[in-house]
C-alpha cells in the first residue's frame, strides 16, 4: 500500500526503475521518473526505444516485471501484502485503467457505432451513467473537439484526423486524471496533424496531466514541461524541452534529434 | 496564385456517350432459354414425373404437417447450437487452460463422428441410460426418472442435431472473433472495460459480420439434415412423411418432388431474413454513404454554392 496520498505532492505518475522483459527480449530495462500533477510528458525516441511499451505498462496493458510504477500514489498491476506481491484480479486492474484515458496511433474506434455512441460507451456500460446525462456530456466533448456536426457519423465516414479527436473525446468522457497519448499524430495526413495537436495543446493548457509517445518535435516545445529521451530501453536525456532540443548532452540524442528536426 | 472563389465554377455538359453493346450476352440468354424450354417440355410431358399426384400431395394434411415439424426441428436445434458454440468457442479463446481443452475435446469427437451415427446414439440413449437420476454418486438420490417409458423421439432429434452442428458453429464464431482487429479489445480494455464487457459490446457485435454469411449457410444446412432423423429414428418431419406416403402408393418421384419444393420454399424464406440481418451488423462497415446522408451532403452542398453568388 502506499503511504502517501497527499494529493498535492504525490506526483501523477511515478515510475521506479521499471523493467519490461517480452520473453528473452528486454524492452525496458530500468525507467526511472515522476511527472507531477497537471504536467505534460514527451517521450521521444527511434522505434524499440520502449516508449509505447512504457507508455502501455503505465495503463497496465502490459504487466511490468521489475521495479514499481505508481499512478496518483497507487501501486499498477500488483497488490502488495507486506514484502510479497499478487497479481491484481482483472476487476481491480478495470478499474485502475478507468481513470487513466489512452489515446492510439490507429485510433481503435469502434466501427459499429457513431461517434456519439463510441463517446457514451464506456461511461454507460462501465461506470452506469444514464444516458441522458452521458448525451449530453458527450455532445460537450464533441463540440469541444471541434465535431458537433460529425455526431451520428460512422467512424469509416470520418478522416484521420476527425476519428483521432473523437478517440480523444471517447477518452475524455471517463474523466481521467491522467491522458496517454500513443503516437496520435503518426498515422495521419500531414495536413491533419495540426487539428489534433490543436486540441492536445487545448487540453494540457486546461492542467490535463498527459504523457505523451511523439515525433512532433515542435509540439514537445511548445506544450511540455519535462522531455525524455529513451533509447534501446533506457532514458538517455531528460530535462525542459527547449535545453534538450537545442542543447543535446548526449551523442545518441544528438544524432537522432539531427534526424528528425 | 489568384482563383476567384466567388465566381459559379464553369460547368461543362454532361457527357452523352452511345453506351457500349454486349451482344454475347443477347446470345447466351437465347441458348438457356431454348434449352430452359426443352427441359421444361420433357419434364411436362414425361408421365414418371407424376404431375398429377405431385399437385395431389403438395398440400396434403400430412405433408404440410410434416413442414411444420421440419421447422421446429431446424429452429430449435440452431438456437440451442448457437448458444452451446458461443460458449464453446469463449470457452477455445479464454485464458484459462481447463476450458480450452474441454472445448476441444467436444470439438474433436461430434465433428469427427457423422451426424447420422450421432442420431442413431441418441435414439438408443435410453437404451444405454435407463434411468436418470439426480443426487450424490454413491449417497441419496433427489430426483428419479425412467427415460425408457418416455417417448423422446423428437427431442432426441433436436438435441443430436444440435450438439452436431454446434461443434462446425463454434468454428464460425471462433473465426469471427479472431477477425476482429486486436486493438478493438485494447481500446476497450483501456477504458476500463472487463474482458465479458470487453466481449459483449465490443468484440462479437464486430465479429456479427464475419460470422452471419456462413451461419445462414449452416441453418439452410441444417433445414436439410433434419432428413436424417430418421435414423433416431424420427418420421414425423417432411422428409419422413414423404417416404411413408410414397411407400404406400408406390410412387416416390412425385413425392420426392413434394418435398424438395418444400425445402426450396423454406430456404428462401430463411435468405431474405439473413439478407436483412447481414445489413443490420454491416453498420459502420463501409464508407459508403446512405442516401439519405448523400442527399444531406448534397443540399448543403447547394446551399454552400448558392452562398457564394
Amino acid at each position: 500500500m502506499s503511504a502517501v496520498s497527499d494529493t498535492v505532492t504525490t506526483p501523477m505518475v511515478k515510475a521506479e526503475s521499471v523493467c519490461k522483459n517480452f520473453g528473452a527480449l528486454r524492452v525496458l530495462k530500468g525507467v526511472t521518473l515522476e511527472i507531477g500533477r497537471g504536467q505534460v510528458l514527451v517521450l521521444v525516441g527511434p522505434s524499440g526505444s520502449g516508449k509505447s511499451t512504457f507508455l502501455r505498462c503505465i495503463n497496465h496493458l502490459e504487466q511490468v516485471n521489475a521495479g514499481r510504477l505508481y499512478v496518483d500514489g497507487d501501486l499498477i498491476g500488483y497488490r502488495e501484502r507486506g514484502d510479497k506481491l499478487h497479481e491484481m484480479p482483472p476487476r481491480e486492474a478495470a478499474k485502475q485503467r478507468r481513470d487513466i484515458g489512452m489515446v492510439f496511433q490507429h485510433f481503435n474506434l469502434f466501427p459499429h457505432r457513431s461517434a456519439l455512441a463510441n463517446i457514451i460507451e464506456a461511461p454507460m456500460q462501465v461506470k452506469g451513467v444514464k444516458k441522458a446525462e452521458a448525451l449530453s456530456r458527450a455532445k460537450d466533448l464533441l463540440e469541444q473537439v471541434g465535431l458537433s456536426d460529425k455526431a451520428t457519423a460512422y467512424p469509416a465516414q470520418l478522416s484521420g484526423g476527425q476519428q483521432q479527436r473523437v478517440a480523444i473525446a471517447r477518452a475524455l468522457a471517463m474523466s481521467p486524471k491522467l491522458m496517454l497519448f500513443d503516437e496520435p499524430t503518426s498515422a495521419l495526413d500531414p495536413e491533419l496533424v495540426g487539428e489534433v495537436l490543436g486540441v492536445m495543446k487545448k487540453l494540457a493548457s486546461e492542467g490535463m496531466t498527459m504523457v505523451v509517445v511523439t515525433h512532433e518535435m515542435g509540439f514537445a516545445r511548445e506544450v511540455a514541461d519535462q522531455l525524455v529521451f529513451m533509447d534501446a530501453g533506457v532514458i538517455v536525456e531528460s530535462g525542459k524541452p527547449r535545453e534538450v532540443l537545442s542543447n543535446p548532452q548526449h551523442e545518441r540524442t544528438k544524432a537522432f534529434l539531427s534526424k528528425v528536426m | 496564385m489568384s482563383v476567384d472563389v466567388s465566381s459559379p465554377p464553369d460547368s461543362p455538359t454532361a457527357i452523352d456517350a452511345v453506351p457500349l453493346r454486349h451482344p454475347w450476352r443477347w446470345v447466351a440468354a437465347i441458348v438457356i432459354l431454348i434449352l430452359l424450354g426443352l427441359f421444361i417440355y420433357g419434364a411436362s410431358t414425361n408421365e414418371a414425373y407424376g404431375w398429377g399426384t405431385f399437385a395431389k400431395y403438395i398440400l396434403d394434411e400430412r405433408i404440410v404437417n410434416g413442414v411444420w415439424i421440419t421447422i421446429q426441428l431446424t429452429v430449435y436445434s440452431m438456437v440451442l447450437a448457437i448458444l452451446i458454440a458461443v460458449i464453446l468457442a469463449v470457452m477455445r479463446l479464454s485464458p484459462n487452460p481447463v476450458f480450452r481443452s474441454v472445448s476441444w475435446v467436444y470439438l474433436w469427437i461430434f465433428r469427427g463422428t457423422p451426424v447420422f451415427v450421432q442420431l442413431v446414439f441418441w435414439g438408443l440413449l435410453p437404451t444405454i441410460y435407463k434411468n436418470i437420476q439426480l443426487g450424490i454418486p454413491f449417497g441419496p438420490t433427489f430426483f428419479h426418472l425412467n427415460i425408457q417409458n418416455l417417448s423422446l423421439y423428437f427431442l432426441s432429434a433436436v438435441l443430436g442435431l444440435a450438439f452436431n452442428e454446434a461443434a462446425y458453429l463454434a468454428e464460425i464464431i471462433r473465426a469471427g472473433i479472431s477477425s476482429v482487429p486486436e486493438g478493438q479489445s485494447e481500446a476497450s480494455t483501456a477504458l476500463g472495460m472487463s474482458w465479458f464487457l470487453t466481449m459483449r459490446r465490443t468484440v462479437l457485435p464486430q465479429a456479427m459480420r464475419v460470422i452471419i454469411p456462413p451461419t445462414g449457410n449452416e441453418f439452410i444446412g441444417q433445414l436439410k439434415t433434419t432428413s436424417l432423423a430418421v435414423a433416431v429414428p424420427f418420421t414425423l418431419d417432411l422428409f419422413g412423411r414423404q417416404r411413408d406416403i410414397a411407400g404406400v402408393i408406390f410412387e416416390p418421384i412425385p413425392l420426392l418432388l413434394v418435398a424438395a419444393a418444400w425445402y426450396l420454399l423454406i430456404t428462401s424464406i430463411l435468405m431474405v431474413g439473413q439478407f436483412y440481418l447481414e445489413r443490420y451488423f454491416s453498420r459502420g462497415a463501409t464508407r459508403k454513404l446512405t442516401t439519405k446522408q448523400l442527399d444531406a451532403l448534397a443540399e448543403a452542398q447547394t446551399l454552400g454554392e448558392a452562398g457564394h453568388v
